[in-house]
């Protein structure tokens, strides 16, 4: 593809004028940037609706926060695409709105465990307390390793405001009376003999118990067991079906 | 720098007309096969744009002409799904579980589509054999904590066992002896129930656990410890063990009591799945008739035993 020398637009021109070819390359490298950029200016209207989904509860979050400390994402991803095999296995898709208070998101791009987007539920309290502790005593092929070390930290009270604080500013709705009780939210959750009633409206569909089998203490067990039994069960996938059927 | 292109004796091929101290630059053409490619691959490029969403737009993408969408994929390879086993599931959807093991080719269509479903939702906690493990129940055995016919097994699947914040669950809860019984006390009672299965003679130490076993747990395991599908209480008799008949275990159970839980499957699964699982369960060597016309009225939607297991425990 030799051009002629005479061309008013070629290649040789283009080569031999360092601002002419500066000036095209930023403009075919800006194609690229504002196909992938431009759509997250208008994210709101690309996050469908849907109902019951509410920022993490205090125990949630420091469950999540252990989530990420430990890496499960490395080995766990928490996004069931519409595929036929994923939903059979797995449930309903994920919906864009589910992870909308992730900060960040923790959708993963490999599975060598399975997803955990609907894994709430599940499992009972003590099938995770067993399975954390020693993967093998229950499913015998699994090669995850074990977090038993979990049950024994106590989980640090006291500075669950600043975590809302910084999740707010972030366009997370946490109202100011939330952040006030974070700490009080934190421990209510997992407080077996406790009232939970005020948890519950600010953060509907908690769930408040024991969740390690270990009363006296609110341990890191307690926060990742209480996360990994919210996930997946706060929207109700019937009443969305509206919502997530083809355009 | 001359701009002078000619072609080149030796290998036919024009030059790009720069010449350096005599040293000149062959222009040799791109292969034919890659100009070629590189055309295609912009005109599919094109036909793609067209077709399929792709151009980000103010509110959403462009659809494409053929108005495709992941999801919408989705929906119709599911339609196609369940119309391919729309026989066969209308068919479960219609008949009572109970009547289930009555339809032999149903009943075997079941068998196989709990099969698969089994290893799915089942084998983390059941094991891959259905033979469970410490706290979970074996499958395969005829011995059943909350009862073992088509119907019963049905119930448990549906509404699960001590599944928190579900009204319909079945529950049951038994007291931990740990400061109403002294450790003396326990220390006889697991003596006695180790006896009931010949796990120990009987002595002094079993006839005292005799007394207490008949003061504090007959009223749900039974004067005989043969256990109640009511309460979900174990046959301690027949030497199957759902946390272990060693001395320590069972003292702890005794101790701290137990408190098993299964996950109720009704707002995950669909009826006929569930319906599935049940008869595969039934189908694992422990499945019971339906029960005789005594316990009938109780039997009939929701308020009878299910599942699988063993003994000890609540």
């Amino acid at each position: 593809m030799t051009s002629t020398t005479e061309r008013a637009f070629s290649h040789k021109k283009l080569e031999r004028n360092v601002t002419l070819l500066g000036l095209c390359a930023l403009g075919a490298v800006a194609i690229g940037g504002i196909v992938e950029i431009a759509p997250l200016f208008w994210i709101d209207s690309t996050v469908e609706k849907v109902e019951g989904m509410r920022p993490y509860t205090p125990l949630e979050l420091t469950g999540r926060n252990i989530y990420m400390r430990e890496g499960c994402y490395v080995c766990h991803s928490q996004m069931i695409r519409p595929f036929r095999d994923e939903v059979e296995r797995y449930g309903p898709y994920s919906l864009a709105a589910e992870s909308m208070y992730d900060h960040p998101f923790q959708w993963g791009s490999k599975r060598t465990g399975p997803d955990l987007a609907r894994v709430g539920g599940r499992y009972s309290d003590e099938w995770h307390r067993a399975h954390l502790k020693n993967p093998r005593s229950v499913v015998p092929e699994s090669i995850m390793p074990p977090y038993a070390f979990l049950a024994e930290r106590p989980v640090k009270v006291g500075d669950m405001s600043g975590h809302l604080t910084a999740l707010s500013r972030v366009g997370v709705p946490y109202t100011k009376e939330a952040i006030a009780a974070a700490d009080a939210d934190l421990v209510a959750q997992a407080d077996p003999n406790g009232d939970p009633a005020l948890l519950k409206t600010r953060y509907p569909k908690a769930q408040a118990r024991d969740f390690d089998g270990n009363p006296n203490q609110v341990t890191e067990l307690d926060a990742v067991i209480a996360y990994l039994q919210m996930l997946g069960t706060l929207v109700d996938h019937q009443k969305a079906k509206a919502f997530e059927q083809p355009r | 720098m001359s701009d002078k292109k000619r072609i080149d004796q030796p290998t036919g091929t024009e030059t790009v007309g720069h010449e350096w101290d005599g040293i000149e630059e062959l222009d040799t053409p791109m292969p034919r096969w890659w100009v070629i490619s590189f055309w295609a691959c912009i005109v599919w490029g094109i036909g793609y744009l067209i077709l399929y969403p792709a151009i980000p737009m103010a509110n959403s993408a462009t659809r494409g002409v053929l108005n495709w969408t992941s999801r919408g994929e989705l929906d119709a390879e599911m339609k196609a799904e369940t119309l391919r086993r729309a026989p066969i599931t209308s068919a479960l959807a219609s008949i009572p579980v109970e009547q289930l093991a009555g339809n032999e080719r149903l009943y075997q269509a079941a068998v196989e589509g709990g099969r698969a479903a089994f290893k799915v939702h089942c084998v983390q906690c059941h094991g891959s054999g259905a033979a469970g493990s410490k706290g979970y129940p074996n499958l395969n055995d005829d011995d059943w904590l909350w009862g073992g016919d088509l119907n019963a097994i049905h119930v448990t699947l549906t509404h699960g066992i001590r599944q928190p914040d579900h009204d319909e669950t079945r529950f049951s809860q038994m007291p931990a002896f740990a400061g109403v019984l002294s450790t003396g006390e326990i220390d006889a009672v697991t003596s006695y129930v180790r006896s009931l299965s010949g796990l120990e003679k009987a002595s002094a130490n079993t006839a005292a656990g005799a007394t207490i076993f008949g003061n504090n747990c007959a009223s749900c395991h039974g004067a005989d410890g043969k256990g109640m599908r009511e309460f979900g209480a174990p046959n301690l008799t027949d030497g199957i063990w759902l946390y272990g008949g060693d001395k320590a275990t069972l003292t702890a159970t005794v101790n701290q009591a137990r408190y098993g839980v299964m996950p109720r499957w009704n707002n995950r699964l669909d009826p006929v799945t569930i319906k599935m699982l049940a008869a595969y369960v039934h189908s694992l060597g422990g499945g019971e008739e339906a029960p005789a016309p005594v316990t009938a009225p109780v039997a009939v939607s929701g308020t009878s035993p299910a599942k699988v297991a063993t003994n000890v425990g609540n």
